[in-house]
């Protein structure tokens, strides 16, 4: 009989999983994706869609049309996983059963846990996007705050790129002399990394970005327009924008397989459940402290995938992740930089360019046929 | 001489900046002059928290390493 392979979640990382594994295994297994929606979100393209950059249509696909035909998708929502009896309940179909779990579920959008955040602007979901673009269209001009109202969120260097390339989109509006732009950090400086910082503050300093630092938000007054950090200082908008807090996917936490933060405890190597070797986790879906981004996702399914086929075939597995991340981080203007790292090696930025920009921007576009099907690695 | 710690804060394995964040939060519980003992396996950690301290007016009041976990001990401001 075939080993059964269920992969939740058709993001980045479920998506390359289950075509690699397909791909590696053949008839030795069946691969069956469970995903709620059926609709494949690139999301990394929302911070353009929020600066009128691209539409919104190149954003979605239909899973199926990524997936290898032998891959099986089921559109339903998984709603509890039973590492006992190897199952997944579905809230539409019967219960289906599996040898291995692949969870690649992902990070869910928890605005209701920042006080008063009700209709605060934010990038990370299709409607905040559109919701925010539509706001920068009627923007005349004012005080606009950008901040993270919660740790850890995905793609770290986004805070950084909205500002940079918003102080390019008001410019462009000829209101940046009418307008204030400044990023609320956690930390003192820009950036989490700190080479990618030094690089970004003399671009924050020339273009009159301004930094607030230590400056972790915790509420939201939308009445008097004013935020609050927990460091008790309060600073008033007329324009906010902060990155939503992240918890991880309500099935994980339904099924107590995850942490306080409901993010899967996960070996740093092998991308095993710490207490259920038969269950993988991968992308935002776990604990690992390194960035929570398509690019980690995408490393990781090759290892993931490599590691089941060996269990499947009784023999030792090879491939280990070794935190492997790669990041674009656009610095406006029409220039980026790149971010290249893993669990040994911290990154070391080149100087922006025109040349990275474009790389990202192609990478945009190819993404849907190649990331998907394994192409680029 | 090492201080006897009520409250600790565990950090260990945690990246920046989730160590700063957590420490911030925890010290919102605190009364002015209380000590809260954090402990971080980040090596940005040194840096960052004697730059929180000096930012927000809360005292570093020790630092230590024990193998490859950082010990920070501050002391709410007030």
């Amino acid at each position: 009989m075939p080993a059964r392979v269920v992969v939740l979640g058709g993001g980045v990382g479920g998506t390359l999983a289950a075509n690699l594994l397909s791909k590696e295994l053949g008839k030795e297994a069946t691969v069956t994706v469970v995903d709620s929606t059926g609709m494949h979100l690139y999301q990394p393209g929302f911070l353009y869609v929020a600066l009128d950059q691209a539409n919104a249509l190149w954003l979605a696909r239909d899973e199926r049309t990524l997936l290898r035909k032998q891959v099986e998708l089921v559109v339903d929502q998984a709603t509890k996983i039973d590492p006992g009896a190897q199952t997944v309940s579905l809230a539409h179909a019967s219960t289906i059963s599996y040898d291995y779990l692949v969870v690649a579920t992902g990070s869910r959008i928890v605005r209701e846990a920042v006080p008063g955040y009700g209709d605060t602007h934010d990038f990370y979901s299709l409607d905040g996007a559109q919701r925010l673009r539509e706001e920068l269209r009627r923007f005349t001009g004012g005080r606009i705050l950008v901040g993270v109202a919660g740790i850890p969120y995905k793609c770290p260097p986004a805070p950084v790129e909205f500002v940079l390339m918003l102080d390019e989109y008001l410019r462009k509006r000829g209101i940046r002399d009418k307008s204030s732009v400044t990023l609320l950090s956690p930390l003192n400086r820009a950036f989490t990394i700190e080479s990618a910082s030094k690089l970004v503050q003399p671009i924050f300093d020339r273009q009159g970005v301004g930094l607030s630092t230590f400056f972790n938000v915790e509420t939201v007054d939308a009445e008097q327009r004013t935020v609050t950090s927990l460091e008790g200082e309060t600073a008033g908008y007329d324009l906010l924008v902060l990155v939503p807090p992240h918890r991880g996917a309500a099935v994980v936490e339904a099924s107590g397989l995850g942490d306080a933060g409901g993010w899967i405890p996960t070996d740093r190597n092998t991308l095993q459940h710490t207490q259920h070797e038969r269950i993988f986790a991968l992308g935002d879906t776990t604990d690992l402290p390194i960035s929570k981004s398509g690019s980690t996702a995408h490393f990781e399914a090759p290892v993931v995938a490599s590691r089941i086929a060996s269990f499947v075939r009784g023999t030792a597995p090879k491939n280990a992740y070794g935190g492997r991340v790669m990041c674009f981080l656009e610095t406006g203007g029409g220039r980026a930089t790149s971010l290249r790292f893993d669990y040994a090696h911290p990154p070391i930025p080149p100087k922006p360019s025109r040349l990275w920009h474009w790389a990202k921007w192609i990478f945009n576009r190819a993404y849907w046929v190649t990331v998907p099907q394994g192409r680029v690695g | 001489m090492t201080l006897t710690m009520t409250r600790t804060l565990d950090c260990k394995g945690l990246a920046c900046p989730m160590p700063i964040v957590k420490t911030a939060q925890a010290m919102r519980l605190l009364a002015p002059g209380e000590l809260i003992e954090v402990l971080a396996t980040d090596p940005g950690a040194t840096k960052d928290f004697a730059a929180w301290a000096n930012a927000t007016g809360n005292a570093l009041v020790e630092t230590g390493q024990d193998g490859a976990v950082l010990r920070f001990v501050l002391k709410k401001k007030g």
